[in-house]
């Protein structure tokens, strides 16, 4: 389905996660963002961000352990820096699927 | 019909850790990092043989039961076999075995990217969820909270575990 965000229409699928990356940009990820509950991202959500993009283009799994050893950022942080559901927002906000694993 | 979340959304889990094996364990480790992950609070209780999997000297040695383990099969600890097979028992007492078998496990839960039991704890406590020893099981065993690993956020009575477990939209799960 097509959701308009931050004045551009975009892909999402029903949780409101875009479902072609290519498509996000800064302002994108803020209204996400805003949405989510986080009224400003910082360098270091969007270093975050940037991590989990990388990550989802080389297809790689993300899970939280990784997530917590990649050296961007501490379990701790990212519980802090999203909290309420650390992976699936900062996932959300990324313009990535939401993560399919358990851990 | 009203949606979960429109009934009572789930706020927090209080899980009872009462079994010691590798078995036992990680069902209670993996629940608890998956309601934090959610957002859902979370508190692990560890009680009887589940004190193997707080304890310093038995924490990183936590074997899966080869002997009198009824479900275990040919398929479970990765030997390519049928499920269907059941694992002998007269071959699980072989010294060595039960290793053998955890070995494998470990393995394919690494590859999941399950970390070990210290570093699960250490990821569960990182993402606030709460770590307590049961205080009747620890005088049992003769434990002392020293003898915990170093992060626990207590030692508690079954009254304290209810009242920390209390709440609306709290649930306590026995594994």
């Amino acid at each position: 389905m097509n959701k308009d965000i931050a004045g551009t229409t975009v892909d999402v699928n029903e949780e409101g996660y875009l479902t072609d990356m290519s498509q996000w940009n800064d302002s994108i990820a803020a209204a996400i963002a805003t949405e989510e509950g986080i009224p400003s991202l910082t360098d270091k959500h969007r270093e975050v961000l940037q991590y989990l993009r990388q990550k989802q283009s080389a297809g790689e799994a993300l899970t939280i352990r990784s997530l917590g050893k990649s050296g961007v950022v501490t379990t701790k942080e990212l519980y802090d820096l999203f909290p309420g559901g650390p992976l699936k927002k900062s996932s959300k906000i990324a313009g990535i699927p939401k993560p399919v694993g358990c851990i | 019909m009203t949606t979960p979340e429109e009934d009572q959304p789930a706020k927090k889990v209080s899980i009872i850790v009462s079994r010691g094996s590798l078995d036992g364990i990680y069902p209670a480790l993996i629940m608890a990092n998956g309601a934090r992950m959610e957002g859902i609070e979370a508190s692990l209780f560890f009680t009887f043989f589940g004190l193997n999997g707080l304890a310093k000297k038995t924490m990183d040695h936590l074997k899966v039961a080869t002997v009198g383990n009824s479900a275990l099969n040919m398929a479970m600890p990765m030997l390519g076999l049928p499920m269907t097979i059941p694992f002998p028992t007269v071959v699980g007492a072989i010294p060595g075995v039960s290793a053998f078998a955890t070995g494998l496990m470990n393995k394919e839960m690494e590859h999941l990217d399950i970390p070990p039991v210290r570093e699960f704890l250490e990821l569960i406590s990182d993402s606030g969820g709460k770590i307590y020893g049961c205080k009747l099981a620890m005088d049992m065993f003769k434990l002392k909270k020293e003898d915990l690993w170093e992060r626990v956020d207590g030692i508690l009575t079954m009254g304290d575990f209810y009242t920390q477990a209390a709440g609306a939209g709290s649930h306590i799960l026995f594994t």
